[in-house]
């Protein structure tokens, strides 16, 4: 089924089964039980992570491309992989959130995850060139102003080819120059959206300290103090 | 004339920055602050400053505050 057709209505019962886990601890005590009333709670807890699924799929398919079956198989495999995640886990739930929102906070990273892989089936690795010219529009410089950012540009090139490490470099021109979304970096590059958060961190930190270094930003109030 | 100010933010590091992981495991809580109203920027510095920078982690902080307002 298509995830922008309505379900019908037994899978709809099957989508709301909260009214049988009154709390929280309702929710962790199967989960963390045995026998028919754990294989309950996977089941009801399976069926509202798809629900979920479906729907940021749905959200997010303008930037994905797809629609349809091949969509509502992505929110299927972010379901499954969501409830892996989440079982494997529901002991280290501290109960300071309500169990539902702490659920769903990894459906929707694995949503996140699967656009991500997705993103390959248009785009080839490596990325072919570092593409400077996308860096203007990037950051909303206009062409016909480029005699007041054409020196700015040229010292971030500058900055990146010296002070930026290989990793950094493939990074930035991956992220920044290439458009490529950070799931499917981390992905491709077999690591994680933080690490490479991080990285990305450093070099925007070491790029910045040479512009304002060689006089192309100033440093601001809280920078000085 | 260009504005550069969106270069300049993008270069712009915060040092209270989260970071994507912390944000992640802070998720819940923040949601849950914004939902009731609180003051999820007050209690959660260091997610406020990493949101304001880091577009996959706004995607899942908007799907998940879609998530749980539609449950």
């Amino acid at each position: 089924m298509s995830p922008s057709e309505p379900p019908d209505s037994a899978e709809r019962e099957r989508a709301r089964p909260q009214a049988a886990y009154r709390d929280s601890r309702d929710w962790v005590s199967a989960l963390a039980g045995t026998g028919s009333v754990r294989e309950q709670a996977i089941a009801d807890l399976h069926a509202l992570l798809l629900r979920a699924a479906r729907r940021e799929a749905l959200r997010r398919r303008a930037a994905l491309g797809i629609d349809g079956p091949e969509l509502d198989d992505l929110a299927h495999q972010a379901a499954a992989d969501a409830l892996v995640a989440i079982t494997a886990k529901v002991r280290q739930f501290r109960g300071d959130s309500r169990f539902t929102t702490w659920a769903y906070k990894f459906v929707i990273l694995e949503v996140s995850n699967k656009i991500g892989r997705h993103f390959w089936q248009r785009r080839t690795w490596p990325i072919e060139q570092e593409d400077w010219d996308r860096l203007p529009d990037r950051f909303g410089l206009r062409p016909e102003d480029q005699a007041e950012w054409r020196d700015l540009v040229s010292a971030l090139r500058r900055a990146v080819d010296e002070e930026l490490t290989e990793y950094q470099r493939t990074i930035f021109s991956a992220l920044v120059l290439g458009g490529v979304p950070a799931d499917a970096l981390a992905g491709k590059l077999g690591t994680t959206r933080n690490a490479l958060y991080k990285a990305l961190f450093d070099a925007r930190r070491k790029i910045r300290a040479n512009l304002v270094a060689n006089g192309y930003l100033t440093l601001d109030e809280v920078e000085r103090s | 004339m260009s504005d550069w100010s969106s270069l300049e933010r993008f270069l712009r590091t915060d040092p209270l920055d989260a970071g994507c992981a912390d944000t992640f495991d802070l998720l819940d809580l923040y949601v849950e602050e914004r939902l009731a109203g609180g003051d999820p920027e007050g209690r959660f510095p260091g997610v406020a400053a990493h949101l304001r920078i880091c577009d996959p982690c706004v995607d899942d902080y908007e799907g998940l505050l879609a998530a749980v307002s539609t449950r």
